[in-house]
């Protein structure tokens, strides 16, 4: 394939637009790895030979995009130019696609997604509430172009940032309008782009310390470690290219020719179409030497992760990229100064990379009118732009979301997740990862943004968004927490290592029933001491999940103490099942029972033989007349 | 394993201690986990001490220095999946198998893994496989899961 200029860059776009034009239509299936589980793969092969049966292929053409979102809808299927979706697609319901629609041109209600108040059918993506509220900036692209192909993301626009710095604009240039649009890193810490790219320039040299220049490298964090959250793997898997060109944008700025994106082994098709689109980039002449014929030359590998937690902090991870075990040191040298190699570094994470195209190419005053504070005086005035957020748990609507910066908890929570599914009732929503906290139904009325995240106890984290309902014990969350961070600390330092265990004792003993109020007392103090004294983020932000739940649920802390009761009936030591009068006899708790210790003659009251109980709550499941009581 | 496919692990990485991690992988895929005998051939051709690829076998998830079973079914114990009930799949699938958390049945055939996050949360609770991903899994599914794989 040939090399790309800088002056045949619209051309390549022209020409694939073109192709497309020559369709009727385009029929984008999703590919992510969420729709892909529930068999989109297949959907997209069975399309194809659908259309080549019917002799349809030359007038409909198929697009694997990357997540559309709506994971939990999957597999999809939108058709253009019209935006029908269809979810939860099978080969039965797509043949019907195939006949009444594509053939017929009758949409077809059956598949489309239905209105959660009315069960409605809604023809077309852009009228589904999921969709309504959402602002894309680094999700542009996401179930329009085909990550495998890198013509489909130029079409797009992809690179015409990259073109515009290399014609009209110098690398400080660049880096002006990034510090202009005030973003703050999506990685987790939010600490201002701009000035962390001006403290590594300035790192390089040559300087009076280092007469020499040292050549910079760039890192992208793909580790995506909080659990919960997959708004890294979804942009990798749907547009790739956005953060290789806001890679190059950044070697641009700052001077390097060399880098790398550290990504976790757990997301196989993601570094697959990674490397696909790095070679093609490579191919085309957009990566390398002489990028879009100019001078100026960049070129990125990719490293898998080995499954670590603590290697998504900056220190442990780039030891970990020089083939070590990933342990964090202290950072009296920040890694702009000394990072991968001792050369000077600059690691952000996908979806700040994901972003500068679009800053490049629309101006940094742009990106800052969206979101909160006047970013133009100073970037820690508030927090521009927008973010994605994976929004999941005991939701109606979960998926991936973008909303600007500033919107209220409620309207992600509500208008665009559509509130909490089976006549449930909120409790708490948590955000930012394992370092961050739970909030409260009081808290709803919060805007999202990194300043107002962290007054409440809690942080913006990297963009993990979990939703729970009433049946959701605030002790086992903190717990679950702790013992996740103690499974993943380094093991470095004491208080990091030692804390977690102590703590996550603790609050076993609670959710076992044979703690003291007292005891809660010794929880706080343990989790200052870990605050203040661990070595690395990890141990110093993980008291927040136990601090924000003891500040918003201490209530259901004390009825574990005092009551010995989990009153969201879920620590084992402290709940029995029992049925209740509305059993109607049916049998099917008694079938399903591990232990057959469910007795009762058919349409007469069963009966739990409590000693037997292994308190799996199948039967809970399973009853489907809301007979089975946890108290 | 034989020394080739060793040999050619550790060309494919320039036999660079740098990528001593990569080289782990990629014997730990082909091999399901790390033998001591290649630990020790690795570390005389990276000019390594064994106990850093020791340190580096133990330290990561993805590597275990105990064979792992034929099939490993990889139970995602993320916070959306626990908010939806990851714990009692858990519970569920070590009951089928009759195997505790992390170990592997006595024929070999299933290995019981809880890992962190696999990123496909707005399915949760998630199961894998191999290559499949099993989403929205119910405990009282588990029994008819672990039927169908063990029929293969
Ligand atoms: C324990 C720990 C885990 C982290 N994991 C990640 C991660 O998975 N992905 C990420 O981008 N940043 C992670 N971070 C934050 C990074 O250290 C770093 O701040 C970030 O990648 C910088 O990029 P940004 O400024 O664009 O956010 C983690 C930090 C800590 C302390
Ligand atoms: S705080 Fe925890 S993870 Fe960080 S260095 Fe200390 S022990 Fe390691
Ligand atoms: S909780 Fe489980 S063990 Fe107990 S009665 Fe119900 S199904 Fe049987
Ligand atoms: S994977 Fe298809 S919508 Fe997310
Ligand atoms: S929490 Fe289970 S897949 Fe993310």
């Amino acid at each position: 394939m040939a090399r790309i200029h800088l002056k045949n860059l619209d051309a390549v776009g022209r020409k694939h637009q073109k192709l497309l034009a020559g369709y009727k239509g385009l029929l984008l299936v999703c590919t992510g790895t969420g729709c892909v589980s529930a068999g989109g793969f297949v959907i997209r092969d069975s399309l194809q030979a659908m259309l080549k049966k019917r002799r349809l292929d030359k007038k409909w053409l198929v697009v694997q995009t990357g997540c559309n979102g709506f994971c939990a809808m999957g597999p999809i299927l939108v058709v253009q130019p019209e935006g029908i979706f269809y979810e939860k697609l099978n080969e039965k319901s797509l043949e019907k696609v195939v006949e009444e629609h594509l053939v017929g041109g009758k949409p077809v209600k059956a598949s489309m997604h239905k209105d959660l108040a009315t069960g409605n059918p809604i023809p077309k993506m852009a009228q589904i509430p999921f969709f309504a509220k959402q602002q894309l900036v680094a999700l542009r692209n996401k179930g329009i172009v085909d990550p495998e192909n890198i013509e489909s993301a130029i079409a797009m626009g992809a690179y015409a940032g990259l073109r515009k710095a290399l014609t009209t604009m110098k690398p400080g240039d660049v880096l002006g309008e990034v510090v202009r649009s005030g973003i703050r890193g999506r990685g987790g810490a939010g600490f201002v782009t701009g000035v962390k790219w001006g403290a590594c320039i300035k790192a390089v040299g040559p300087s009076l310390e280092h007469p020499e220049r040292r050549p910079p490298v760039l890192v992208c964090n793909a580790d995506e470690g909080d659990p919960g959250a997959f708004m890294d793997r979804s942009i990798i898997e749907t547009d790739p290219h956005a953060v290789l060109e806001g890679m190059c944008l950044g070697a641009y700025a700052i001077g390097a020719s060399e880098g790398f994106i550290y990504i976790r082994k757990e997301y196989p098709l993601a570094i697959e179409r990674l490397e696909k689109a790095i070679a093609q980039a490579r191919e085309r002449g957009l990566l390398g030497r002489k990028i879009l014929g100019s001078d100026f030359a960049f070129d990125i590998k990719v490293h898998r992760g080995a499954g670590a937690f603590v290697c998504g902090e900056s220190t442990a991870l780039m030891a970990s990229m020089e083939g070590r075990v990933g342990e964090p040191r202290a950072k009296y040298v920040h890694n702009v100064e000394s990072g991968y190699m001792g050369r000077p570094t600059v690691l952000n994470n996908v979806e700040t990379w994901a972003n500068v195209p679009v800053i490049v190419e629309k101006g940094g005053a742009w990106f800052g009118s969206i979101g909160t504070g006047d970013v133009a005086k100073s970037p820690w005035n508030g927090s521009s732009g927008t973010k994605v957020f994976s929004l999941v748990g005991n939701i109606a609507n979960t998926g991936l979301v973008e909303v600007p910066m500033g919107i209220r908890l409620k309207e992600i929570i509500f208008d665009i997740g559509g509130g909490i599914p089976g006549g449930r009732e909120f409790k708490a929503v948590q955000t930012g990862g394992p370092s961050g906290g739970c909030l409260p139904q009081s808290m709803l009325d919060l805007p999202v943004d990194f300043d107002s995240l962290t007054k409440a106890g809690s942080m913006m984290g990297s963009g993990g968004m979990i939703v729970m309902d009433d049946r959701t014990c605030m002790v086992d969350v903190a717990k679950y927490f702790i013992d996740f961070l103690k499974d993943e600390s380094c093991g470095k330092c004491t208080p990091c290592r030692e804390g977690l265990i102590a703590v996550s004792e603790i609050l076993g003993a609670i959710t076992r029933g044979q703690a003291t109020e007292a005891l809660l007392g010794e929880l706080e103090g343990l989790c200052d001491t870990m605050a203040v004294s661990s070595l690395c983020q990890l141990g110093a932000t993980a008291p927040n999940p136990v601090l924000s739940t003891l500040k918003y649920f201490r209530d259901e802390y004390v009825a574990h103490i005092r009551n010995h009761k989990c009153p969201a009936g879920v620590c084992k030591s402290l709940i029995r099942y029992e049925i209740t009068p509305n059993c109607n006899g049916c049998h099917v708790c008694s079938r399903n029972c591990p232990t057959n210790c469910i007795a009762g003659e058919k349409k007469t009251l069963h009966v739990i033989d409590a000693n037997a109980c292994i308190k799996c709550g199948i039967c809970r499941d399973v009853c489907k007349f809301d007979a089975v009581r946890v108290g | 394993m034989t020394t080739q496919k060793v040999d050619k692990i550790l060309d494919r990485w320039k036999r660079d201690p740098q990528y001593a991690i990569e080289i782990l992988q990629d014997i730990q895929d082909e091999h399901r986990h790390l033998p001591a005998d290649v630990l020790h051939y690795v570390a005389d051709a990276l000019a390594l001490p064994v106990g850093r690829l020791y340190h580096i076998g133990t330290f990561f998830k993805a590597f275990s220095l105990k064979p792992r079973g034929e099939h490993v079914l990889e139970v995602c114990m993320g916070t959306a999946c626990h908010v939806r009930g990851a714990p009692r799949i858990l519970d569920a699938l070590s009951r089928e198998l009759e195997v505790p958390e992390g170990g592997t049945t006595k024929d070999g055939k299933f290995t019981l893994e809880p890992v962190r996050c696999l990123g496909c949360c707005a399915i949760a609770p998630v199961v894998k496989v191999g290559k499949d991903l099993h989403g929205e899994i119910q405990a009282a599914r588990v029994k008819t899961l672990v039927k169908k794989l063990a029929e293969g």
